[in-house]
């Protein structure tokens, strides 16, 4: 037992290259789903870009707004840096409806609301799709 | 850009909807088993919303 403690404490996990991870995360940034489609797994790419790109439509259908990096409390911080990160997080889309002039100041109103927290979320969901590609990159996962 | 203005309810199931395709993508191994898991949040989902509401409606007498 403490044998085995003391060899895998010796013995860190293997690196993975860079190169094997970085081309599928990256693309899968840019184009939610297409890092799984990079890798072979076409459906789940697809199933996972129709899914955060509706997220994302939806979102600038309910005109919500894009978050400014904002600093002060933690709080505010937490919540608009972060936000802002999340809506990034989507990848071209973003960049792309920012480039084409969207612009939605953050006004009152549950749609307009909903629409913020679906573009915020549209991100999240790309994080978690750009873990899974990580992970099936690096053969931790089929 | 069209607009669109979807209720509480409405937005909700949509959003449910759409995480539980995610989650049940990235968290199983097989075909049947990210199937059902997906199936299985968004129950969960549908369950949450509407217990969360009739307890608010409850709470509010």
């Amino acid at each position: 037992m403490a044998d085995k403690t003391v060899a895998a404490a010796l013995n860190p996990q293997k690196k993975v290259p860079l190169m094997q991870w970085v081309a599928p995360v990256l693309v899968g940034w840019l184009i939610p789903g297409a890092g799984h489609v990079y890798l072979g797994r076409k459906q789940r790419g697809l199933l996972l870009g129709v899914s955060i790109l509706i997220c994302f439509v939806v979102g600038l259908m309910m005109r919500g707004a894009f978050f400014e990096p904002q600093t002060g409390d933690l709080l505010t911080t937490l919540i608009y840096t972060g936000g802002n990160f999340a809506n990034k997080m989507v990848g071209l889309p973003y960049f792309l409806a920012t480039w084409l002039g969207y612009d939605q100041t953050d006004v009152a109103g549950h749609v307009h609301d909903y629409g913020t927290k679906f573009l915020a979320g549209a991100g999240l969901l790309n994080v978690l799709a750009l873990v899974d590609a990580y992970e099936i990159a690096t053969g931790k996962k089929d | 850009m069209p607009k669109i203005a979807l209720s509480h309810l409405e937005t909700a199931i949509l959003m449910a909807l759409l995480i539980s395709v995610v989650l049940g993508v990235v968290t199983r191994k097989t075909d049947k088993e990210r199937l059902q898991y997906g199936v299985l949040c968004f129950a969960r989902f549908i369950g949450t919303i509407f217990g969360l509401g009739w307890l608010m409606k409850l709470g509010h007498g």
